[in-house]
């Protein structure tokens, strides 16, 4: 191999950085809010993405405006509430507190606390049934003669 | 008999869960701005750019606000619906083209026909935004205050207009 050729093969990776992933925005800083709120809402059109992972267009719209937002120096919550104002709480994948989700939230404790209740019903009365009484050794003769074992065989 | 009617029990009431989840529509999100003053917007008409329109300028009078676009295929299927409701006069049906180009709206009013009062033109989607607009075509009834009263995603059908948006109107008329 020829000594250029070695110089030229050297400029090589110098190529490849110009080819370098572009940042996602040019602050950072709102880029990762916007992320972190948008993981927490779902996408409209691909219901079961989040906001964060669609790339339906309006799913982009919705970055987009939550990044002009974020920008604006709204809050999180105000950012989430322009959201849930206009698509409503489905929007949430952790839905709020209140009296429609209260099944929602309370309903699986409700079913856990019942099925405790039931399992300790049932353990008690399984409790108070009388004990077998042991055989007396007559009657363990009688059973042993019957069943034509006299302890030998197993 | 009753160690049996228990499990019997819950199965039916599990199956009623499932008969009523599977008739519900995953698609129908309830929007949260039914009964809610329709979102102010100043856009321009396709007809003539330089003319904005309002909500506030369709005070006083029922009418339909129908989000479509020329991309959309549903909105495509709907067309005769609406061409036809148009024709029949009741209500007054104003559009909303929804991210597209003007042009490419136009030639499909003018190819199909037009059913729509005026059209205006959301080209970046942010008065769709406010509308809680997620998949066109929708469509929602507003009423003489400006508020909004019964909003359908997807296309129309005759039924949906028969069964729940006609007799609304004419409620709301009254």
């Amino acid at each position: 191999m020829k000594p250029w050729m070695i110089v030229l093969a050297l400029w090589l990776p110098l190529a490849a950085m110009a080819d370098e992933a572009k940042p996602l925005a040019e602050d950072p800083v709102t880029e990762q809010r916007m992320i972190g709120l948008s993981e927490n809402l779902r996408c409209l059109v691909c219901q079961n993405e989040s906001l964060a992972g669609s790339r339906a267009d309006l799913a982009q719209d919705l970055r987009q405006e939550i990044r002009e937002q974020i920008r604006a120096g709204k809050s999180d919550k105000e950012v989430v509430d322009y959201l849930t104002q206009r698509y409503g709480d489905f929007v949430l994948y952790k839905p709020p507190v209140k009296p429609l989700t209260w099944l929602l939230w309370f309903g699986p404790f409700a079913l856990l606390i019942g099925a405790v209740a039931g399992l300790y019903a049932y353990i008690k009365r399984r409790g108070n049934r009388p004990v077998d009484a042991p055989l007396s050794a007559e009657e363990k003769k009688r059973v042993e003669a019957l069943l034509g074992n006299n302890g030998n065989k197993s | 008999m009753k160690r049996f009617l228990i499990p019997l029990g819950i199965f039916i009431v599990l199956v009623g869960f499932l008969a009523i989840g599977l008739k519900l529509d995953p698609r129908e999100v309830p929007s949260p701005l039914i009964g809610k003053p329709a979102p102010d917007f100043r856009l321009s008409l396709l007809s003539d750019p330089a003319k904005p329109l309002s909500p506030a300028d369709l005070r006083g009078q029922v009418w339909l606000f129908n989000v479509w676009a020329s991309w959309c295929v549903s909105c495509r299927e709907e067309h005769p619906v609406l061409l036809d409701l148009s024709k029949r006069g009741i209500v007054p049906i104003y559009g909303m083209d929804y991210k597209d180009q003007p042009g490419d709206a136009q030639a499909v009013l003018d190819r199909f026909g037009n059913p729509y009062v005026e059209t205006v033109v959301d080209l970046d989607g942010r008065t769709g935004i406010d509308y809680g607009v997620y998949g066109v075509p929708e469509t929602y009834v507003i009423d003489k205050n400006g508020i909004i009263r019964y909003k359908h995603t997807g296309p129309l059908t005759p039924a949906v207009l028969d069964n729940k948006i006609l007799p609304l109107v004419k409620e709301l008329q009254r």
